[in-house]
């Protein structure tokens, strides 16, 4: 049995003035996968979500998501069609509360932009408070977004991105700034989570342990270019990613 | 939170109470009030655009489109009914946001300004410059209109206007607060706060914008149609850049959080006007340039911020 592929990228560049941060990108992501991506700091893992969700448009190359062609699309056609972006620096409404935060996204998802009834009165909003419960927030729902340290902040915005009920949830350092205690606890509910909803996942990440433990595949993204991708044990393994992108 | 909002109902109903009542006893203050609260209900307008971070210095065109049906409508087909202009206006200005807002939208804030500035110049220039249709500078004259259908004397339509402009607050009060509290309203504070996830959510923050625009639109257009009526004139000065520049005053005077800031912005605004033109004929913009001065120093969420402060150090005492 073939995978769907749900996201097809095919020799993405873009270089910003001599950054070269995408050089002839090819990469798929599988439907029902957990695809970790790694490689140093600088090398163009945020330009790809950048271009994967329309905020940014490649020099060249395509980006197709079930097979139809979303490179020229804007972010907000790009989320109606099912691709939902967690932000490396969170990107919330600081003004508003935590779960003012994740309904405000549940009303963008529902198209329920009614304008007599309250927010607060929204049906989704044990869902939003369950949502919370799952990244272990719950506590803090009702203070201002802006209040929250970091961390915090960074679940805050992978609970809206969820909010969104999308088909291929793509995170940028998910749980960069979270204590290390909780990490681990915090992602081991998500996981469970969005496997149990079948969302697939795509996340950039830097911590090795992490890696290991969620990633159903790894790839390594250097030099503009898919160095090398496969099963976690394998690609960690390879002299030259361990030289090169782990440093060690 | 029982007793501070049993106490904000007692406030809001003293006030309503005192606008209803003080042109009673005092028959000269009527006029006054019904501008108070005219300016006060296109300030809601204004107050729903900075919801969004967004500063318009043209919403004069809307307060003008309002005042200019009522005075079309006398010059052209004679005197005609409040209501009548009520609703002609409120849709013409709608009509006005649409067309108008459907461009400005896609600018943010200096340019948006600016933007609005310009459309609100060009319909000042066409008032004025249209001597025929127009009578230009000299404005044109807005005869006492029925009401439902029945005449009344002066003395009796200045309570009328009064009462009719009274009601209108309340419910456009009450209907802008619910809209803040919509899932539209906060989408429009999101645009404030973070565009780029507000896009990221699916949605379309120049639509939501627009939504904005286009209330603000037609609560300007009431508002010029009840100071038109009131004044028993409009002018192309209804559509200048001043008069745009005072609405954003008033509404800053206020506080911009609250639908309420707008009468309590406007409130001292007229009253500041009139008592101090009358004993310092032209500087009394330099007292209201003082008082904004003073609220922009020292009480940055306006008139209203100001009361709820001095509520919360009450309560926590
Ligand atoms: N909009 C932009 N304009 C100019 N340069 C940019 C832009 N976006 C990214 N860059 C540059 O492109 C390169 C790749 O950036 P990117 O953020 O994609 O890296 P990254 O792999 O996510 O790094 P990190 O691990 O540090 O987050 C960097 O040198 C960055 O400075
Ligand atoms: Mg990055």
């Amino acid at each position: 049995m073939t995978a769907i592929v749900l996201l097809e990228a095919r020799g993405l560049a873009i270089r910003f003035g001599g950054v070269v941060a995408a050089d002839g990108v090819d990469l798929d992501v599988l439907e029902g996968e957990k695809l970790a991506i790694i490689g140093p700091n600088g090398a163009g893992k945020t330009t790809f979500l950048n271009i994967a969700t329309g905020y940014l448009k490649p020099q060249a190359g395509t980006v197709k998501f079930l097979g139809k062609e979303i490179t020229a699309h804007r972010p907000r056609d790009i989320t109606r069609f099912g691709i939902a972006r967690a932000f490396q620096i969170p990107q919330l409404f600081l003004d508003h509360t935590v779960i003012e935060n994740l309904l405000i996204a549940a009303a963008g998802h529902s198209g329920r932009t009614t304008l007599m009834r309250s927010l607060h009165d929204l049906p989704e909003r044990s869902e939003m408070e369950s949502l919370l419960d799952l990244v272990s927030i719950r506590d803090v729902a009702d203070r201002k977004a802006g209040e929250l340290p970091e961390g915090k902040r960074k679940l805050v915005d992978i609970a809206v991105a969820l909010a969104l009920k999308p088909r291929l949830l793509l995170m940028d350092e998910p749980t960069s700034g979270v204590a290390s205690s909780e990490k681990f606890a915090i992602m081991d509910i998500l996981v469970a989570a969005l496997e149990k909803q079948r969302v697939t996942s795509v996340f950039v990440e830097h911590d090795m342990d992490m890696v290991t433990r969620y990633a159903d595949r790894v790839a390594v993204w250097s030099a503009g270019k898919i160095q090398i991708s496969g099963p976690p044990a394998e690609v960690l393994a390879d002299p030259v990613v361990r030289e090169q992108v782990i440093g060690i | 939170m029982a007793g501070r909002s049993s106490a904000l109902t007692w406030t809001l109903a003293a006030v309503v109470v005192a606008a209803g009542v003080i042109p009673i006893l005092i028959p000269s203050m009527a006029t006054l009030v019904v501008l108070i609260l005219a300016k006060g209900i296109v300030v809601l307008g204004i107050i729903i655009l900075l919801q969004a971070g967004q500063v318009s210095f043209g919403h004069a065109m809307f307060f003008a489109a309002g005042a200019y049906t009522a005075g079309f409508w006398g010059k052209y087909l004679g005197v005609g009914d409040l209501v009548v202009y009520l609703v002609v206006g409120t849709v013409f200005a709608t009509i006005l946001g649409l067309l108008v807002g459907l461009f400005v939208v896609r600018y943010r804030e200096i340019f948006f300004g600016m933007l609005n500035l310009a459309f609100s110049m060009v319909l000042w220039s066409l008032l004025e410059k249209m001597f025929h249709l127009t009578n230009g500078a000299d404005g044109m004259r807005v005869p006492r209109p029925t009401v439902f259908g029945m005449a009344f004397s002066p003395e009796n339509f200045q309570y009328v206007l009064l009462y009719l402009t009274l009601t209108i607050a309340i419910v456009a009060t009450f209907v802008v607060q619910r809209f803040l509290e919509s899932p539209t309203g906060n989408m429009l504070r999101a645009i404030k706060s973070n565009e780029t996830r507000l896009e990221y959510l699916g949605v379309s923050a120049r639509r939501i914008l627009l939504i904005g625009y286009v209330i603000s639109a037609a609560l300007g257009g009431i508002g010029g149609v009840l100071v038109a009526v009131a004044q028993q004139i409009a002018t192309p000065e209804f559509a200048y850049w001043t008069k745009s520049g005072e609405f954003v005053f008033i509404a800053i005077l206020g506080g911009v959080g609250n639908a309420m800031g707008a009468f309590a912005g406007s409130a001292v605004f007229e009253l500041v006007r009139f008592y101090a033109s009358a004993q310092l004929a032209n500087s009394w913009q330099l007292i209201l340039g003082v008082v904004l001065i003073a609220i922009i120093l020292f009480a940055p969420n306006g008139l209203i911020g100001l009361w709820k402060r001095q509520r919360a150090a009450r309560d926590e005492s």
